[in-house]
């Protein structure tokens, strides 16, 4: 199974997203530059997080229009996974490949911790391995996190159970306190309509050894390459 | 006597003494022209020429079996393990990061990083140390708060983590806060690439953000004292955008053989890297300023040559290389521009294009720089500071140790700085074991060989002041202890030397002490130096910083999974491990917090016990014995029992504990002493590698419960301890 890491100048999430795939049995990581224009073949993409183009003018802003973003817009509308983590999760709402968008963190300052999320959705193959309900332990790192959409789109996206995970404390409850950059209903993670896209400020690669703080990360992937596994793309 | 041309204000402009000026016109046969003045400012100044220092920085020890590349290099490197090097440095930013704290402290992010991956090393790490004045005045909040954001969204672009260091507080930072950063990279030990000219005919590349008028004169305002005055429009803009793709593009470049050497752009820019290259391989360079790519219009030479514009750097290629070295850069979007050449004449040349505007002996720039050494002596407010009746001070303070432990806690020397690190990325590159306040020192794991790097940054700036030597001496020591804490054996150090005016005999009296100090704990410990930086003239109002001679030390770890932090688990039995050196009240914390006086003398480490309890530590850690450890420094045991109940979530239970409630024995300082925890089938193994080792061990007590109880002096609940903790930094919010 061959899955693209796309980098950006200014990507910082790269070399963590290789090195889990690289670990992930089954899988072929291939690092795409993004003035690519040929996935080479990917089954699968990784948009990682860092400060693509350096985040001037806004987060994502400028990526959306690297020459790489039109495969990736092909490939997701072909139903094609694809993963953002945190500057990929915001590339892929500048993109409107996902609904909302992320702003400044509540206390307006970068926040690095340990943060636990709730699945809330399987729909997407990066998720479809882990039992809905399931609590992971999950590095966070942004400034812009604070998930955003208006009532309406926030409504449909819970509806069509888009709401992929929400932050929470250690039992899994979805906590005020535990929502540590002020999202709108303590999202974490979001999907398009058919799920195949998914986005998230929390961190799965960094999240891979318990010697680290967490392990929980690794079963995204594995989920990909068993969900792909599966359908025999 | 000879009457020159020179104004005394172009003499003040660039920092150079009439007497300096009258030797460099002695040594040059002839005036300089203006150009070539600046240059000779930038090149004599203490922050390039280390005038007042270099004597000084004889004294430490800079060789060893893991050496691989000591003083003299962007950084110093030693051997890890096989095959690698640990590559690593610490500079400060302190006059910058005074007027403008966000791009001070970004830029000086900048620079260390630089120097480290100029180095062919691939950066892993960033620790900081920091000082402030009390965070009471607006103005120390404004500075803390833009230093952190300007480290935070500097390293965190990069991608490099921050995880680690220390930040104090104390009134002389008053108007001159201290931001010393250092980085931490991993090489081949046999792929370093060094800042060298090569032969005559290379080319001079320079590579990155086109070059402007910000930042010049920087490193002769470093070399003056009123920070405030002199440094206002010198202050350089930070992009980590740029910088992130320079680092990329020449790691990429590491092992080219075209390369011969690399040299990044910091203090006085074009002129010192190109002076550097050159000196070190005893060549000459010609620069043609016309062919550098600017920001601005009407640039003349004298902008281009000390523009302090930050992420260039300066690349030495052979001829035949120049292409393939350049496609490299337009990969990643930045544009290099070939500047001159590499001559065989030992001279600096500068042209603006066919006009040559310079030319000085490189000699002149590097070997002929003054060498200064002062007398220095104590001035009298610190004799009667350190000559203080402590006991009667004592004496004089209403003993309430539960009250004295949570005013501890909370003061922000001591209280946790979650507020500060959780604003950098810690967990980026997925190698951080122990991250910010989870051990004493960082642990990073290595990925080639699955060891661990640990590194960390100390120095009590009090005991500096009150005793130099014995301040010089503890900041070794207690760096060195706290890698023992976690497991890890010193490799080698780095350190920066933040002092006021040097030409103050006071002043030099401590600089000279505390490097002394730190010198002789080096020779003892067998660690070798091998790296650093000096930041002198750190006044505000003619008052002098406390001297704060910062130790950056790195160590090793042979299996990266064995290391400890200071939380213990619950069930443990505690024990305090010592040299046997009893503790005191004389320049402690708690003198400073609780009975508001800085006086009375620190106690002076004694290396050769020490090291007894650091091999303890490394063998009882590497064993799996020790489940935790902190060693005993600001505010003595009650505190650093307290910080292991906090950090691990479980009360001390410690009925039996035979000592009294007198303040020094809960809040004395001594050195060599750490509390460890280790399992209770555990407890004669840990006893009888005291006694073969000759460290003493005293039982605690047990770990449970949800409170902090010794003996019948202290019983404090866990919720109370970690308030107190917490609330260290609110003022800042």
């Amino acid at each position: 199974m061959k899955i693209g890491v796309v980098t950006f100048p200014g990507s910082n999430g790269d070399t963590d997203c290789m090195e889990v795939l690289r670990e992930t049995p089954g899988c072929e990581p291939v690092l795409l530059w993004h003035k690519s224009v040929d996935l080479e073949g990917a089954d699968a993409l990784v948009l990682p997080g860092g400060f693509a183009h350096g985040d001037y003018l806004r987060a994502g802003a400028i990526a959306r229009f690297s020459p790489v973003m039109r495969e990736v817009e092909r490939f997701a509308a072909s139903g094609g996974p694809v993963l953002g983590i945190c500057n990929g999760f915001q590339v892929l709402t500048e993109a409107h490949l996902l609904p909302g968008a992320l702003l400044r963190n509540r206390e307006i300052l970068f926040h690095c911790a340990w943060a636990h999320v709730r699945v809330s959705s399987t729909r997407s193959p990066w998720l479809a391995g882990i039992p809905e309900g399931s609590v992971l332990r999950l590095a966070v790192a942004h400034g812009q996190g604070k998930y955003y959409a208006d009532g309406d789109t926030l409504q449909t996206l819970q509806e069509r159970r888009q709401v992929a995970l929400e932050y929470c404390d250690a039992d899994g409850n979805l906590t005020p306190k535990s929502n540590h950059n002020g999202s709108e209903r303590n999202i974490a993670a979001v999907t398009n309509e058919s799920g195949n896209v998914l986005g998230m400020m929390p961190h799965p690669e960094r999240s891979t050894d318990p010697l680290l703080g967490s392990a929980d990360g690794r079963a995204l992937f594995s989920s990909v390459v068993s969900a792909l596994a599966g359908v025999g793309r | 006597m000879t009457v020159y041309s020179v104004s005394g204000e172009a003499l003040r402009e660039v920092a150079l003494s009439e007497e300096e000026y009258r030797l460099a016109v002695g040594l040059l046969g002839r005036e300089p022209n203006r150009l070539e003045l600046g240059i000779l400012g930038a090149m004599w100044s203490e922050h390039c020429g280390y005038k007042n220092s270099r004597p000084l920085l004889g004294l430490f020890p800079t060789e060893g079996p893991g050496v691989v590349q000591g003083p003299g290099e962007n950084a110093g490197a030693v051997r890890l393990g096989g095959v690698l090097a640990a590559v690593f440095k610490v500079e400060s930013h302190n006059h910058p990061s005074a007027i403008e704290p966000y791009q001070g402290a970004a830029t000086g992010v900048g620079g260390i990083v630089r120097d480290i991956f100029t180095m062919g090393a691939r950066p892993i790490a960033l620790l900081n140390s920091l000082r402030f004045g009390p965070l009471e005045e607006r103005e120390n909040r404004r500075l803390l708060g833009g230093v952190v954001r300007g480290i935070g969204d500097y390293g965190n672009s990069l991608g490099i983590p921050t995880v680690g260091g220390e930040i104090g507080f104390s009134p002389s930072y008053n108007g001159n806060p201290l931001v010393n950063a250092m980085c931490v990279g991993i090489a081949p030990a046999d792929g370093l690439v060094r800042g060298l000219a090569g032969q005559p005919g290379n080319v001079l590349l320079l590579v990155g953000a086109d070059t402007g008028r910000d930042g010049i004169h920087g490193a002769t305002f470093a070399s003056v004292d009123d920070p405030q005055e002199s440094h206002k429009g010198v202050i350089q803009v930070g992009n980590p955008f740029m910088e992130k793709l320079l680092m990329e593009a020449c790691l990429e470049l590491v092992g080219s053989p075209h390369v011969v050497g690399m040299q990044d752009l910091g203090a006085a820019g074009l002129t010192s890297s190109s002076v550097e290259c050159a000196g070190r391989t005893g060549s000459g360079v010609e620069i043609d300023v016309s062919r550098v790519s600017r920001r601005e219009r009407g640039m003349t030479p004298y902008d281009v040559m000390l523009s302090e514009s930050q992420e260039r750097m300066l690349l030495v290629v052979e001829p035949d290389g120049v292409e393939s070295v350049r496609s490299i850069f337009e990969k990643w979007d930045l544009h290099s521009d070939v500047i001159g050449q590499v001559t065989g004449d030992g001279t600096l040349r500068v042209k603006d294009g066919d006009d040559v505007v310079c030319d000085l002996p490189i000699g002149l720039l590097t070997e002929d720089v003054p060498r200064y050494t002062r007398a220095g002596s104590p001035s009298v407010e610190l004799k009667e500071r350190r000559d203080a009746d402590v006991s009667a001070v004592v004496a004089g303070v209403d003993h309430d140790p539960t009250g004295a432990l949570l005013t501890l806690l909370s003061s922000p020397n001591i209280g946790s700085k979650r507020w500060v690190w959780s604003q950098y990325d810690h967990t980026i590159g997925t190698s951080t074991v122990l991250g910010p306040q989870h051990g004493d020192a960082a642990v990073m794991r290595v990925r080639q060989t699955g060891e661990g790097l640990a590194a960390t940054m100390d120095c009590n700036s009090l005991h500096c002041y009150l005793d130099p030597y014995a301040g010089g001496v503890g900041a070794v020591v207690e760096a060195a202890r706290n890698l023992a804490c976690v497991g890890a054996t010193p490799l080698g150090m780095t350190n920066c030397l933040n002092f006021g005016n040097p030409e103050k005999p006071e002043v030099y009296w401590h600089l000279s002490e505390c490097v002394r100090g730190m010198a002789d704990a080096c020779r003892a410990l067998d660690i070798p130096v091998v790296s650093g930086n000096v930041s002198l003239y750190n006044e505000s109002g003619s008052e002098a910083v406390h001297p704060t001679p910062v130790v950056g030390m790195v160590g090793s770890l042979p299996q990266v999974e064995t290391a400890v932090g200071i939380d213990w688990p619950e069930g443990a039995a505690v024990y305090l491990l010592t040299t046997g050196q009893e503790p005191v009240l004389g320049a402690s914390e708690w003198l400073r917090v609780v009975a508001g006086q800085e006086c009375g003398r620190p106690l002076s480490a004694d290396p050769v016990a020490e090291s007894s309890v650091h091999n303890l530590l490394g063998k009882c850690i590497g064993d799996g014995t020790i489940l935790s450890a902190h060693d005993l420094s600001e505010g003595g045991l009650a505190v650093a029992l307290a910080e292991c109940c906090i950090r691990g979530g479980i009360g001390l239970d410690a009925p039996d504990w035979g000592g009294s409630d007198a303040p020094e024995q809960l809040f004395g300082e001594a050195h060599g002493r750490v509390v460890v925890s280790v399992s209770s089938e555990a407890r004669t193994k840990l006893e009888a590698a005291c006694e073969s080792l000759g460290v003493l061990c005293e039982s605690i007590g047990i770990t449970r419960g949800e409170s902090l109880r010794l003996g019948t002096v202290l019983q404090v609940p866990l919720a109370d301890l970690q308030t107190a903790y917490d609330s260290a930094l609110s003022t800042s919010t």
